[in-house]
């Protein structure tokens, strides 16, 4: 691929190379994989950690992968990057990327330590973490991306607790603490803009970091034709924000004057039903301390 | 570069050992006694008298998994810890050799925690055993050099393809200066080609690694890793011999049998008190006694044909334990007699459990071992296992 | 060929045979078709080739034909993603017996 060509549809590989999979239909994940995969090309060396996408794509003799792929144990996608980049430049290799697909967990829990040591090497290669808000693969457990709120099977809501009652860390301005060269955040939601974050992450020299929300039908208690429209939803509504941080500097994709509604982003999706009035309320004041402080941010 | 001799210690040993093998990539975290590894290393980097890529890993987890990710490319590598580091890396080590990956790993053995020390035993890789990797334990700064060389040939032979843990006994070895003869570089590469596989990723023919099976596909998988784990003796002992041709030092292969032939008792150690047993073989063999010293070198395999093969003289074998599983006896002990328990009239066997966090272990206290197993009874129904120079006696 | 296509798995039937755990990439033995309770179908005059559905379909089996899209059917899990996203509305799920 041209560096200077735009990517989209019509630009991006034509060839799948994540393809006869066993992912749940719907599945946001896949197309958060699917769609870097179409922009990076075949010349690629994947990792992929515990989660659902290597859960489904690793199984002898069925390999969905047709590009380079490694399976890791959850915590490893920081350092198995770095292996494969040390090695790729002892080579002598050209013209080849390097790109690990974790999870929510597999990023802000278990791989929280090797991403950061990931990070810290800035090695040239792309992380991307798609963000489906919980342990989905094991059976939709609470992790630290599960927002205030959400019911999983280790916050179950009830009299006493309503799910989750711990806020959803901030990865993007952890990782960008860390002084990285490129970050950003991203929805299969807005595919487009997905798409020219892979694209910038492919020309940047050292480490990037993207963070794309990928919806679960299964986790979300959702139906599976929904899944792009609530990863667009959650950015509308202002839960997720598009932004990246490139040269030290924040920059917002998007500053929507209103917000889509709140109340029916969240009470159309099974986790989230029991939330009462006051509920919302809480999440929507959250919602607006965050945008005040990447508004500020981006100042 | 020829060949020269310096008085260095264990740790720099296996330093020169690695350098001279040339790895692609290094990633090691730094804990005691393996710190003089991984800084010497990074001097050579430094200097560009090794060029290799020299991964600072924040973690022993990510130092086996960036080791993995790079073996996983096709290039040889290298990785070094000791104890905690140890076992904070252990779920790598059975994706290591579950994949196939020839990866050198040295091991300062150093007590495991709690009680906690620095100091030296043999817990920490004895409590891995069963994860698949070449297990060797060496027993002065020259068999480390040697083993670091020897390592990647035996690891890296096409029907070995396991990767090899050399263990070196903390500050008693990695810290103890001797005077070593580091051979040039063009005799090692002579003796070391590069490394070659299909093993691996590779854009010209896309691979998935490290991959699963279910219950349809897994025993076969692990059939096979065993049934290639029990010929890499022969490779083990055939790399010996090619090495004694080319560098003139042999270390008998999986084990060394030191007046054994004719033996009534042998005592069984590895790694560097080693040194000490044969100093008191010596001596009691002067005044007499019949004793021998069978030196194991290696764990995994296990010199299974070595030990059947002892001769009849032998009635009662010593096992030197640094180690205890807790509950039964130490490690070493349950391997021996396993062996042993296939052979026809099989000796009598006696644990010794000594050195634990580097209690020294005198020459007079072999020498009351070996007395010990030479007037034992077989009949007898005390306990086999014993605790040596516990304060209280 | 954009996609893989279906290969046949050879067994290995003596040890000698049995690969270590390193696989080909890409290599399918069966049709996802079977998860499906309703199907995509497109309409090929109201399609004007946005290529949105291409985009966001988790599978990859709505593949560019032409100057349109068509479904590889042994794939599609029925999802109806590509038929929720379609703005002149050319995709319709109908039921898999039809």
């Amino acid at each position: 691929m041209d560096n200077n060509v735009a990517v989209n549809a019509k630009t991006i590989h034509e060839e799948e190379f994540f393809y006869g999979h066993k992912a749940c239909a719907g599945c946001g994940g896949s197309i958060a994989v699917r769609l870097a995969l179409k922009v990076i090309g075949p010349r690629v060396f994947t990792v992929i950690p515990a989660n659902c996408m290597s859960a489904v794509s690793f199984l002898y003799p069925v390999m969905p992968f047709s590009v380079n792929a490694l399976g890791a144990s959850f915590p490893a996608t920081g350092a198995i990057l770095s292996g494969i980049e040390a090695a790729a430049k002892s080579q002598g290799l050209e013209d080849y990327y390097i790109v690990g697909f974790a999870g929510d967990g597999g990023t802000a829990d278990i791989g929280l330590q090797a991403l950061s040591g990931a990070i810290d090497r800035n090695d040239r290669v792309i992380y991307i973490c798609y963000d489906n808000e919980a342990y989905m693969n094991t059976g939709v457990q609470e992790s630290s991306l599960t927002p205030f709120g959400a019911k999983t099977t280790t916050s179950p809501a009830g009299q006493n607790r309503p799910g989750t009652i711990t806020r959803k860390k901030n990865m993007f301005e952890i990782v960008a603490a860390h002084h990285i060269g490129y970050a950003a955040t991203a929805s299969v939601g807005y595919p487009q803009d997905y798409m020219n974050k892979i694209a910038k992450a492919k020309q940047h020299p050292g480490i990037s970091y993207i963070h794309v929300m990928a919806p679960c039908p299964t986790g979300w208690s959702t139906p599976p034709d929904l899944t792009v429209a609530l990863g667009k939803a959650a950015v509308d509504c202002g839960l997720w924000y598009l932004a990246e941080y490139q040269e030290g500097n924040f920059k917002l994709n998007k500053d929507p004057k209103e917000f889509g509604s709140l109340e029916k982003y969240l009470l159309q999706q099974g986790r989230f039903k029991h939330l009462t009035t006051e509920h919302i309320g809480e999440i929507e004041q959250q919602r607006d301390a965050m945008w005040q402080k990447i508004r500020t941010k981006c100042q | 570069m020829t060949g020269y001799q310096d008085f260095i210690c264990g740790d720099e040993a296996i330093a020169l050992g690695v350098k001279l093998a040339r790895p692609n990539v290094i990633a090691a975290y730094p804990i005691t006694p393996q710190t003089i590894v991984v800084e010497k290393l990074s001097e050579y980097v430094e200097d560009g008298s090794l060029k290799s890529e020299y991964i600072h890993v924040e973690s022993e987890h990510s130092a086996i998994m960036a080791v993995l990710g790079a073996s996983a490319m096709g290039v040889r590598t290298f990785t070094a810890t000791s104890s905690q580091g140890l076992l904070y890396m252990v779920e790598g080590l059975p994706f290591v050799s579950g994949g196939r990956f020839p990866v050198v790993m040295m091991n300062a053995n150093r007590v495991i925690a709690v009680p906690w020390s620095i100091f030296n035993d043999h817990n920490d890789s004895l409590a891995v055993l069963n994860l698949g990797w070449i297990q060797m334990y060496v027993e002065d700064a020259q068999e480390a050099l040697d083993m670091v060389i020897q390592a990647y040939k035996i690891a890296e032979d096409p029907a070995v393809s396991t990767p090899l843990m050399i263990n070196l006994d903390g500050f008693v070895l990695t810290h103890t200066y001797e005077l070593v003869d580091i051979p040039g570089q063009d005799l090692v590469d002579k003796f070391l080609p590069p490394y070659v596989t299909t093993n691996k990723l590779s854009l010209e023919k896309p691979m998935s690694v490290c991959i699963g099976a279910g219950p349809d596909w897994h025993t076969e998988f692990r059939y096979k890793q065993q049934t290639d784990f029990m010929q890499i003796g022969k490779v083990i002992n055939n790399v010996d011999a090619e090495f004694a041709e080319m560098f003139g030092r042999s270390y008998g292969g999986l084990v060394e049998k030191y007046f054994c032939d004719d033996a009534e008792a042998i005592l069984v150690t590895m790694g560097s008190v080693t040194s000490t047993v044969r100093a008191v073989v010596d001596k009691m063999r002067l005044a007499g006694y019949k004793v021998g010293l069978l030196k194991l070198r290696f764990m995994r395999p296990f010199p299974l044909e070595e030990m059947l093969s002892l001769s009849d003289s032998v009635k009662t074998i010593g096992v030197l334990d640094k180690d205890v599983s807790y509950g039964f006896e130490g490690t070493v002990f349950t391997n021996v007699n396993s062996a042993l328990s296939r052979k026809k009239c099989s000796p009598a066997t006696v644990n010794f459990i000594g050195g634990l966090a580097g209690r020294n272990i005198s020459q007079n206290n072999f020498e009351d071992m070996f007395l010990e197993l030479l007037k034992f009874d077989s009949s007898s129904t005390e306990d086999r296992v014993k605790f040596i120079n516990l304060r209280w006696e | 060929m954009t996609r893989p296509e279906i290969s046949k798995f050879v067994a290995p039937k003596k040890p000698e045979e049995m690969p270590t755990p390193i696989a080909k990439a890409g290599f399918i033995i069966e049709k996802n078709a079977g998860w499906r309770n309703l199907r995509p179908v497109v309409n090929i005059e109201k399609c004007v080739n946005c290529l949105q559905c291409y985009l966001v379909c988790p599978e990859g089996t709505v593949y560019r034909a032409g100057d349109k899209v068509a479904i590889d059917y042994d794939f599609c899990k029925g999802c109806g993603i590509c038929a929720h996203e379609c703005r002149p509305q050319a995709i319709v799920m109908i039921p898999e017996e039809e």
